[in-house]
């Protein structure tokens, strides 16, 4: 795959107003690989969240309003995998018999997910600087299912070499966010994102990566809630970034 | 034997019973080994993930030409089993199926039904109608066996007493079985029940089967079973009664191997059953066994309400394997007595609006957190997490709005809260002047966000915005490089 020279971020809704930093590493990391980033200031949301709802018109027009930030033909590289899901595989379906459904197939086609991107466009061959370390990796669904790119995170991972990649009990199994999911269905989503947190506690990682952020957000929040435990994620841009030694 | 009782526990409170499931320690533990156990069989069933994808596709497409054509292959379907000496009955509704049934038996002035396994019987309360009219119904699946010994209903759609451990089976026979002592082996136990089923299939008046393909090019009823009871029910006593789902019909014989594969080996990783009976027909002139009457019934039930829709139809493509339910990570946790369905799990929130109606399942499609492991695995390619978005739709559809195909209970889930809140939602995010607005303010007003965050702050820390959005810290590093 041909290295481009520009690409687009597309932030995702979740990072911008929780956890902006992972964004910010996201576009340092693809930086100093000598990629120009450009962040279109009018974007919000893929609108996965009304679609996945049962609310798919509320949904179309919040794509749609994001639709004209994409002008050039670079990729559109975005750090969570069910964000890029949906604007790659949802959209077209979203958009089908719309007025905007060929550009909306073309712009899909564009889409990337973060570590696929830096593996398999970048081939990115990290120095890592870090101390020693074990850390283990939360594959979110969306990567795994619909983006297909559930290797991509452990590659990269793999490439760090002071870096102990350890595998987690049904390391595959979700972890219970499912957006209103866990909102409307508590007590399931609990008992889901509690057998989590104890798997990944459980494996010895002193720390773990996930390149989405619903998924960071639903552990991490439990894990926090449990105070017991010092282990915490972090989205696998920041990490890969602060292995590399480009977090200031 | 205890008769089958009303629905345990009701679809509408599946909430409560999903609370009470997930505190039952003892059933949770169960439930996850016996799940891992099955993913870890079908999976080695499918050593070769090109052929696994291959088959699918296969059985995809084998489904899908079927359900094209099922108006006139249902009609072929009883054209041929007529002619082989099968009588075909029509039944909209889990009455009418019931009430032919037990026309057919009181007819031969009949008092034992054996049965083999049958999931449309269960959806029908089969067992619970005889016995109401003095008919026995006994279970001869030894999974249903134990569920009916229970006065329970099957938790799972192949293993119907999957979540029973070894040692409760023991008590219970130990208990309900005349003279028969508390042992946790289990050849033992199933040695049990089967002597115990033994004298019945002598004495029955009737057996029941299910269905598992039937074939409209030959008139031939498939039935898939591991302990041969199902050729037991359906040899035995003189009257043998199908049931079945109207999607059941395939068009070919070919068609049934590939499904057949597709089936035993998602379902627990078997490369071929013990049994697989393929009944065209009565006992003939000469022959030796065989019933001497074999009717078929063929049950609606809501069926053609998902088949009247495009995208719903592919519901039906369905071959009842488990697999979805085996990997889904609420299934494995609740069980399935908490859906309250005959059909749990991922099959079961996307059927049971069709059969029960959106008002009396409303929870079920919104219980999964779309996590895909279900479509990942169905042998047929059904897109289960689709369908489950579509049925969120329906039933948030305003009850009054007019649509080409409308769901029995359109609307069940429809809430003003909810479709406010999404357009203020789409209010925010469609417009790039207000979102901005909004992330600013929200980030300003951190130390503002409430300790209590309805479902979320049960399991987590409160969500609490950043001190910047990513938009605001990209625009500072942008003024700072034109700065420098
Ligand atoms: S939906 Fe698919 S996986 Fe689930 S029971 Fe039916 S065929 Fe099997």
């Amino acid at each position: 795959m041909s290295r481009p020279s520009d690409v687009y971020l597309f932030g995702t809704c979740l990072v911008d107003l929780f956890m902006p930093d992972a964004g910010m590493d996201a576009i340092t990391l693809l930086e100093t690989l000598g990629i120009r980033v450009h962040f279109p200031q009018a974007q919000s949301c893929c609108g996965q969240p009304a679609y996945t709802s049962g609310h798919p018109r509320e949904a179309r027009d919040v794509a749609r309003s994001q639709l004209d930030l994409f002008p050039g033909d670079w990729p559109i590289v975005v750090p969570s995998g069910s964000c890029g899901g949906m604007l790659k595989h949802h959209w077209p379906t979203l958009f089908a018999g719309e007025p905007e459904q060929e550009r909306v197939v073309a712009i899909a086609a564009r889409v990337v997910e973060f570590s696929d991107f830096l593996l398999n466009h970048l081939d990115w061959q990290p120095v890592d600087t870090g101390p020693a370390t074990r850390v283990a990796v939360h594959t979110s669904c969306s990567a795994r299912r619909e983006m297909n790119v559930h290797t991509t995170s452990w590659a990269l991972v793999d490439r760090l070499a002071n870096v102990t990649r350890v595998v987690h009990d049904h390391e595959s199994e979700c972890c219970g966010f499912g957006g209103t999911f866990s909102i409307k269905h508590p007590d399931i989503a609990g008992a889901m994102v509690t057998d989590k947190a104890r798997a990944l506690e459980d494996s010895g990682a002193i720390e773990f990566v996930t390149a989405d952020a619903g998924c960071l957000m639903n552990i991490n929040g439990k894990l926090a809630l449990d105070k017991a435990t010092p282990l915490r994620g972090k989205h696998l841009a920041s990490f890969l970034l602060e292995r590399t030694g480009g977090k200031s | 034997m205890n008769s089958q009782p009303v629905t345990l526990y009701p679809s509408r409170q599946f909430k409560d019973n999903a609370r009470a499931a997930l505190a039952d320690t003892e059933l949770r533990g169960s439930l996850r080994s016996a799940m891992d156990f099955l993913m870890a069989k079908r999976s080695s069933a499918f050593p070769d993930t090109d052929e696994l994808d291959a088959l699918r596709t296969l059985g995809e497409a084998i489904r899908q030409r079927c359900l094209s054509r099922l108006p006139e292959l249902l009609e072929q379907l009883e054209e041929r089993l007529t002619a082989n000496g099968v009588t075909v009955h029509w039944a909209e509704t889990p009455a009418q199926a019931n009430a032919i049934i037990h026309g057919l038996v009181a007819a031969r002035n009949g008092t034992l039904m054996v049965k083999g396994k049958s999931m449309v019987s269960e959806e029908i309360e089969l067992n619970h109608h005889l016995e109401a009219h003095g008919i026995q119904a006994l279970e001869s699946d030894m999974g249903e066996y134990i569920v009916q010994m229970a006065g329970e209903k099957p938790t799972h759609i192949i293993m119907p007493a999957i979540h029973k451990t070894k040692a409760q089976i023991a008590r219970l026979f130990h208990e309900k079985l005349p003279d028969t002592p508390y042992t946790e082996d289990v050849d033992a136990l199933i040695r049990i029940g089967r002597n115990a089923l033994r004298e019945a299939y002598l004495q029955a008046d009737v057996g029941l089967s299910g269905v598992n393909f039937a074939v409209a090019e030959t008139g031939t009823l498939c039935l898939v079973e591991n302990e041969g009871n199902g050729r037991m029910c359906t040899t035995v006593p003189d009257l043998h009664i199908a049931i079945t789902g109207i999607e059941k019909v395939v068009e070919k014989l070919e068609d049934v191997v590939p499904l057949y594969s597709l089936l035993t080996r998602s379902a627990i990783g078997q490369p071929i059953t013990t049994y697989f009976n393929m009944i065209s027909g009565p006992r003939r002139p000469g022959e030796k066994d065989g019933p001497r009457e074999v009717h078929l019934v063929l049950l609606d039930n809501g069926r053609s309400q998902a088949y009247a829709d495009q995208q719903l139809r592919k519901t039906l493509q369905c071959i009842r394997c488990g697999a979805c339910m085996n990997h889904c990570p609420v299934y494995s946790r609740i069980g399935g007595h908490a859906y309250g369905t005959t059909y749990p799990g991922p099959i079961g929130e996307i059927i049971s609006p069709h059969l029960l109606g959106l008002e009396n399942t409303r929870d079920l499609p919104t219980a999964s957190s779309l996590c895909g492991a279900c479509g990942e695995v169905c042998p047929v390619r059904i897109p289960i997490p689709e369908m489950l978005m579509r049925l969120r739709e329906e039933s948030q559809r305003p009850a009054g709005e007019a649509v080409d195909h409308p769901l029995r209970g359109q609307g069940a889930a429809a809430s003003t809260t909810e479709a406010l809140a999404w357009r203020a939602w789409r209010r925010v995010y469609a417009s790039p002047g207000t979102y901005r607005l909004f992330g600013w303010s929200a980030t300003r007003l951190r130390a503002l966000t409430p300790p209590t965050q309805a479902g979320w702050t049960q399991n987590h820390v409160p969500m609490t915005p950043a001190p910047k959005t990513l938009h605001e810290l990209v625009r500072e590093r942008e003024a700072r490089r034109k700065e420098s």
